[in-house]
């Protein structure tokens, strides 16, 4: 007989042999960003003799994002300017953005998507006559992206790819690049960083990270003179839709519990934008993508009676002058008005596949008309096979008749269409604004450092520069790898001294172990007990009461002061009891630890959205009591903080400053 | 739906160094139960259908059974992953099969240059804003063309 799932034991925990190691760069993540980190650094540090470590919690092969593939790259400029590629950013996240930081993803991302094509990842091109041949066919004909030869657009800055082994790919090179550090270069698997050490003798600075093996019984204490965190977007924070196994459905990958903006406020570091939020309208249940629909194949979505919700509510969206006015609406407001429909009951909400398809039809014959289901299909089965095999379950051919979307649960990231993550420093440069350099004036500038010295941020933990993307996360880490790479040497003679010593560190990391082994008797079931609470316990509590009190699903979104008040009471009792979570095994300490990030994240969120008192993101969340946006007050950054030693909060406001000229958008 | 091990195909890699799918799981979910030498997954509602582990399965013992909240039973999409394509195979609940191709690489395994043919930089480059390859190809990295709050 097979096992009986509630509770399968894991891997024993057993008192953990501590490791501790030295290195000048500490890479924490394994995805899009960390790859791109190490492939950029090695070719820096190599010659500067500096030693690099890299942590990754799962197998860089399939790790992070993008670990079940891509089905487009949503960041390629191309043939447009970089300015433009701003103004779209700009445009889409409501007005409020980093700029230069933007500025800098889209002069850069270029360069790493040809890289990808490089390393053997097919990048469907269109040929002279206009028809479309898929990666391996153009790469068989040489058309490249380097020898000019034209991307299949889906979007104006999408391009289409065969990315089943996107991850794989990226991830080999980066495997490749830091063999070639010899014993100066070190991959750690299952090594799951949940926070920074912090220096004994200099307040404000980090000097690395620890962590443990999710594998083996062993602390990992890694001093380092420079630490990316670059650990993904926030996930499972709102209870989702789904309430069983299909929880695991999460749009965004579910293993992101917002471990780099924990450690980011665990280090005194100041986040920004950390209200904003993405919610992405997608096929419901399974969540596959529709991008590609509605860019590349011109499907439409209506309410339940074929009516264009956009165009019905037209006048409606003029409140949100000059943000409906794009040339393309902002997400968040495209889905201000599908909820419109949905609380005044015309939903379902459909995306016409069938009109699309059986338009093309009309154009095509048999064979063009297989390929381009085929192509359908394909952008599924590259990122989310699960609408794939929901399509199948519920004998769906989108030929032939149309598929539900819906506005998901909340997710946090800074790399997707979101802008949530770390206060970043800009590139040294003259056309950026004094003001954004500031802050790290006394710290020095350095490109994508956090406010606390030593700490670089990439890809989803750098808020205020969202639509990077893959390629764009990708960049993001090459370039902050490069900002530390001379941070390092700049700071040669700096030795690493964290503040705790290697016992404390080993009682405080796997204190859910040792306190469940302390109270394990104490009753006859072990998910029952009351001397501690499970992580699954501890998450389901956070899921419920941010969806019921910080504008979750349950409310349409919406929430005001006086509910996120009181949510906030029910956190910071949460928060208490979170210090006596308890885990039975590795895996479960593992999720212990994310849970402790998902519950620092979610307050940051919940004081944000306090502190915002306006609706900035009509259709993401709303604040009942300030229901419209109020650009002659909060046209400005938000950022949180707290104060390491007395835990105490902290709100500002830093003003925005608009680089790139009008029009607003592109 | 979550992943699935098929008990009469999965061998528990022979108890080799590596178990394939306990290797590859990016939400550490695939243990080997080493005593049955069978490998499952610890906690299917966390399991986010990737299909890394039924990819990379050696024997083909693993598959996924849809998430029984919103998936009525029956559809399936099984794939088979090479090295340069990958086929997918989709039956539906009311027996519709389709079949898909689909290429996944155009190199090698093995074979990604991360040095993509440049030499090392020169470390006196190290205070700029070009990347290795930038610098390596003499490209400069552009600026806004106009500046708005200047």
């Amino acid at each position: 007989m097979g096992k009986i799932w509630s509770y399968n034991p894991g891997l024993p925990c057993a008192e953990p042999e501590i490791v501790e190691k030295e290195t000048d760069l500490l890479f924490v993540g394994g995805g899009m960003a960390c790859c791109g980190a190490a492939v950029e650094a090695v070719r820096w540090a190599k010659p500067a003799g500096l030693k690099i470590i890299l942590c990754d919690k799962a197998a860089l092969e399939r790790s992070g994002a993008v670990a079940m593939g891509l089905s487009a790259i949503n960041t390629y400029i191309g043939e447009n300017k970089v300015d433009d590629y701003v103004r779209m950013v700009r445009c889409d996240l409501m007005g409020i953005i980093r700029e230069d930081l933007s500025f800098d993803v889209g002069r850069h991302v270029d360069d790493s998507v040809m890289a990808f094509e490089d390393w053997g990842l097919p990048i469907w091109k269109k040929t002279e006559d206009g028809k479309t041949l898929d990666g391996a066919e153009a790469k068989a004909k040489g058309l490249t992206l380097r020898s000019g030869a034209k991307p299949v657009r889906s979007g104006r800055w999408q391009i289409m790819i065969n990315g089943e082994s996107y991850k794989c790919i990226v991830a080999e090179a980066a495997k490749n690049a830091m063999e070639q550090m010899g014993e100066n270069g070190e991959i750690l698997e299952r090594v799951f960083i949940v926070r920074p050490l912090m220096d004994a003798n200099e307040p404000n600075r980090c000097c690395g990270g620890v962590g443990f093996s999710v594998r083996e019984n062993k602390l990992y204490i890694i001093k380092a003179k420079a630490t990316l965190i670059a650990t993904g977007g926030a996930v499972n924070i709102f209870r989702p839709r789904s309430i069983s196994e299909g929880q695991g459905r999460a749009w965004y990958p579910v293993w992101n519990p917002g471990t780099g903006y924990a450690m980011v406020l665990m280090s005194g570091g100041k986040l920004v934008l950390m209200e904003n939020r993405f919610v992405p309208a997608r096929f419901k249940d399974g969540y596959g993508p529709v991008g590609a629909w509605f860019l590349l194949f011109k499907a439409r979505a209506t309410n339940a009676f074929d009516e264009d919700y956009i165009a019905k509510h037209k006048g409606e969206l003029e409140k949100f002058k000059p943000y409906s006015e794009a040339s393309v609406i902002g997400t968040c407001l495209r889905n201000h008005a599908m909820l419109i429909e949905m609380k005044e009951g015309r939903g379902p909400i459909y995306i016409h596949t069938e009109w699309a398809l059986q338009e093309a039809m009309k154009t095509m014959d048999k064979k063009e008309f297989k390929k381009l289901e085929a192509e359908a299909w394909e952008d599924f089965l590259d990122m989310c096979v699960t609408q794939a095999g929901l399509w199948a379950c519920l004998n769906i051919e989108p030929e032939k008749v149309p598929s539900e979307i819906m506005p998901t649960e909340p997710y946090f990231l800074g790399s997707h269409a979101g802008c949530a993550g770390a206060w970043c420093c800009p590139p040294d440069e003259d056309w950026v604004p004094d003001q954004y350099k500031e802050p790290w004036k006394d710290l020095g500038l350095y490109n994508r450092m956090t406010t606390v010295k030593g700490m670089f941020c990439a890809g989803d933990t750098v808020g205020a520069c969202g639509h990077k993307f893959s390629s764009g996360a990708h960049v993001e880490g090459r370039i902050a790898a490069k900002a530390m790479v001379k941070f390092c040497l700049d700071n040669k003679d700096y030795t690493p001294t964290p503040k705790e010593n290697p016992e404390e560190l080993k009682k405080e990391i796997y204190a859910p172990w040792y306190r469940f082994e302390q109270y394990k008797e104490a009753t006859t079931v072990y998910e029952v007990n009351p001397n501690y609470l499970l992580p699954k316990q501890i998450q389901h509590r956070l899921m419920k009461l941010m969806d019921e009190y910080v504008a979750g699903i349950a409310t349409y979104y919406q929430t005001n002061k006086i509910m996120l008040e009181r949510g906030l009471e029910l956190l910071t009792m949460l928060k208490e009891d979170m210090q006596v979570a308890a885990a039975r095994d590795l895996h479960e300490l593992m999720r212990a630890w994310e849970n402790i990030h998902r519950v620092w994240t979610a307050e940051a969120h919940l004081r944000h959205v306090l502190f915002r008192e306006e609706t900035r993101y009509p259709g993401y969340y709303y604040r009942a009591d300030f229901p419209d946006i109020d650009d002659q007050n909060w046209k400005c950054f938000t950022l949180s903080s707290i104060d390491p030693e007395t835990g105490e909060w902290k709100m500002e406001k830093f003003p925005y400053i608009q680089i790139i000229p009008d029009p607003l958008g592109p | 739906m979550p992943s699935y091990v098929n008990p009469e195909k999965c061998d528990g890699c022979k108890g080799g160094e590596k178990t394939a799918c306990m290797y590859i799981c990016p939400n550490d979910l695939m243990i080997l139960d080493t005593e049955a030498m069978k490998a499952y997954n610890q906690e299917p509602d966390q399991c986010w259908e990737c299909y890394s582990c039924v990819k990379i399965c050696p024997q083909g013992a693993i598959a996924v059974r849809h998430y029984a909240d919103f998936a009525p039973l029956g559809g399936t999409c099984q794939p088979m992953r090479g090295t340069t394509d990958i086929m997918w195979t989709i039956k539906f609940r009311n027996g519709v099969v389709k079949r898909f191709k689909f290429p996944i690489r155009t190199t090698p395994e093995g074979e990604a240059d991360p040095t993509l043919g440049k030499p090392d930089p020169d470390l006196s480059a190290i205070g700029d804003n070009r990347l290795f390859t930038e610098v390596a190809d003499g490209v400069t990295p552009a600026v806004p063309e106009a500046v708005a709050w200047k």
